[in-house]
């Protein structure tokens, strides 16, 4: 039996509650195991970026809790709460947030710095994802000289660095062009079978949902339909 | 990593800082030079006023203050002068017997004030020699005046004629003396110049029959900002015997005009430092406006916020920090090339000045005390206006950050 990674339970997230109740999320139940290469899809306002935020820690249900590794981040509060983020959770956003006035290898160490790694684990490693992202020749260029699919390359990385639990994509390829969204994918899913990393998508967009293994569609705040695992095929892995 | 973001920070809009870093160095240079100014002006004012006659600090029989007349005269103690003379800080000692007596010539009678002192000390604190514009300086042991000049032309004599004083000596005795007019001075008060007549000490002392007895004792000082403490300390030296006043006391007129002015520096640095603090607190608003939503991403992947607050308050220190310096850097050599080359007026003016016994004179103070409090003072400010980001940090929600 695959090891869970993310537990969420009878989530929901109720907005206006005083008034009339708008469910934002409606009762979610969620297992994510690891390694998982998870398609979260939907209308727009079905929910797909609070569940996302939820298990990511940055939202609190209102009802509802959710359990990363056995820990329910649900309870865990502030400074602790923040860490726990920092040591399990790796996030990549729509819009890159790279910080502009670093460059490309200070991104990626950032996060470990925060993490107080050592410099020689965290040089190491940064430029071992460098060369997994295909960007070495990239390390001192700052976020505004590089392509956005570049920048969402560094941002992979960087949610990389510090080796988490699992990562959460919000719409990753929202604005790159099919190029560089397809190389981004591939490399994610490298990622994903290489080392198995596990990866949680939010996303409208087709070529992502049509490589992962486990699509789940939101409507209304609800899952909908949630396709089991499958295992990777050829064609998954192949830039088309 | 933390230096690193917020140097790279500062200049990610080189721009806004610069203006804000001159703002604040401007603000910084013009509180410096307005206090150097007005302390400089307040100093040569006391140096004026205070070394016209009067003296820092003066020494009387106590009640001699209220009621100005010879019987309130003590006799001078063989310990007093030496005791004053321990006293480091005290570079002149003069003292003097005073009474109002009349002078004549022929028929013509007038009013004046007699000051019997010691001419080689009372040339070290008021520089009466430089005052001579007929004659010669009196000396010790001579029984011989110095007139001043409104005083000669109300009596229509010269040097080398002879005057008679006379009036009421110690305890009431008739005092009369012929005097030989040795020199005659200018003194810029009119006040003063129609009334003064100056003998040596020992000649007054004998002409009104009050032998080793002084009405003031006037002491020199070698800061005028020391003046409040050495009277203290002359006081609880001599006993209780005597009234010890330090010159605010003694022309509390000249000491409100300076809290009065004091005051007025304080409202006008304060209109500045506000200005200057909404400028930094606007530059501190955009800042942290325009990377809200970087605020939110880095709080999301796990930076605490303590740190990122950190950030921000480094930021605004160092833009302060920055102006500060140059704000400095600017005001020092102004500051010290006004103080070697004040700023002196001439014309109207200067005669205008010079009729009150002030010199036209404009110089700066250089004080490290005031480049330190001013600097402090905007640094406080700053820390003040940075508390916002971090008011605005502690309190922000990533996801709402993030919602574009």
């Amino acid at each position: 039996m695959r090891e869970t990674v993310i537990d969420a339970h009878n989530l929901s997230k109720i907005y206006d509650e005083k008034t009339i109740p708008v469910y934002a999320l409606n009762k979610v139940h969620l297992h994510i195991s690891r390694g998982e290469f998870t398609a979260i899809k939907g209308p727009s306002g079905s929910g797909k970026t609070t569940l996302l935020n939820m298990i990511g820690g940055l939202d609190i249900p209102s009802e509802g809790f959710v359990e990363i590794n056995g820990t329910n981040i649900t309870n865990l509060k502030g400074n602790e709460l923040i860490d726990f983020r920092l040591n399990n959770i790796g996030f990549v956003f729509q819009s890159y947030n790279l910080i502009p006035v670093l460059t490309a290898k200070e991104n990626i160490e950032f996060i470990m710095l925060l993490q107080k790694r050592p410099k020689k684990e965290t040089d190491q490693r940064v430029l071992e994802l460098l060369k997994q992202i295909g960007l070495e020749d990239k390390v001192n260029k700052r976020p505004r000289e590089l392509s956005g699919g570049q920048q969402q390359r560094v941002a992979v990385a960087r949610a990389l660095a510090p080796k988490p639990q699992f990562i959460l994509a919000d719409e990753p390829t929202a604005n790159l062009d099919s190029v560089s969204a397809e190389k981004l994918l591939d490399m994610m899913l490298k990622l994903n079978q290489e080392e198995n990393m596990t990866f949680v998508f939010s996303t409208h967009d087709e070529r992502v949902i049509n490589r992962a293994r486990r699509v789940i569609t939101l409507e209304d705040g609800k899952i909908v339909s949630d396709t089991a695992p499958t295992p990777v095929t050829q064609e998954q892995t192949e830039t088309k | 990593m933390i230096l690193k973001l917020i140097w790279r920070n500062l200049w990610r809009n080189s721009r806004r800082t610069l203006i804000t870093v001159a703002s604040i160095a401007f603000a910084v240079l013009f509180a410096i030079l307005m206090k150097s100014f007005q302390n400089g002006v307040f100093k040569n004012l006391i140096k004026n006023v205070v070394g016209y006659y009067s003296g820092y600090v003066q020494i009387h029989q106590k009640g001699y203050w209220d009621e100005q007349v010879l019987d309130n005269s003590f006799v001078v103690e063989s310990s007093l002068i030496p005791q004053l003379q321990q006293n480091a800080n005290i570079k002149v000692i003069v003292p003097r017997l005073e009474t109002f007596v009349l002078a004549s010539k022929g028929n013509t009678s007038k009013g004046c004030l007699l000051v019997g002192t010691d001419p080689v000390n009372e040339n070290k604190l008021t520089h009466l020699k430089d005052k001579l514009i007929k004659g010669s300086y009196f000396e010790n042991n001579e029984e011989a005046v110095l007139l001043a000049e409104g005083m000669a032309k109300r009596l229509e004599v010269s040097v080398n004629d002879t005057i008679v004083l006379f009036g009421q000596g110690f305890h009431g005795v008739m005092a009369a003396g012929k005097y030989k007019i040795k020199g005659i001075i200018h003194l810029a008060a009119p006040a003063m110049n129609d009334s003064f007549v100056y003998l040596p000490l020992g000649a007054t002392q004998y002409f009104l029959g009050a032998e080793n007895r002084l009405t003031s004792i006037s002491l020199g000082i070698d800061d005028s900002k020391n003046t409040n403490a050495i009277a203290k300390k002359v006081k609880s030296r001599i006993g209780q015997k005597y009234e010890v006043m330090p010159w605010q006391e003694l022309m509390p007129e000249i000491s409100n005009h300076i809290k009065a002015d004091s005051f007025s520096f304080y409202v006008f640095s304060g209109i500045l430092y506000i200005i200057i603090g909404f400028g930094l607190f606007g530059t501190v608003l955009m800042m942290t406006a325009e990377r809200k939503y970087e605020f939110g991403m880095l709080i999301a992947i796990g930076m605490k916020k303590s740190k990122l607050e950190l950030v921000l308050l480094g930021e605004t220190l160092f833009i302060t920090l920055f102006g500060v310096i140059l704000g400095i850097v600017l005001s020092l050599p102004l500051v010290i090339y006004l103080k070697e080359n004040p700023i002196r007026f001439g014309g109207q003016m200067a005669k205008a000045y010079e009729q009150f016994g002030f010199e036209a004179l404009f110089p700066t103070d250089f004080d490290p005390n005031i480049f330190i409090t001013q600097s402090l003072i905007v640094l406080a400010m700053a820390v003040l206006i940075g508390l916002y980001p971090l008011w605005h940090v502690s309190g922000l929600d990533p996801v709402k950050t993030m919602k574009k």
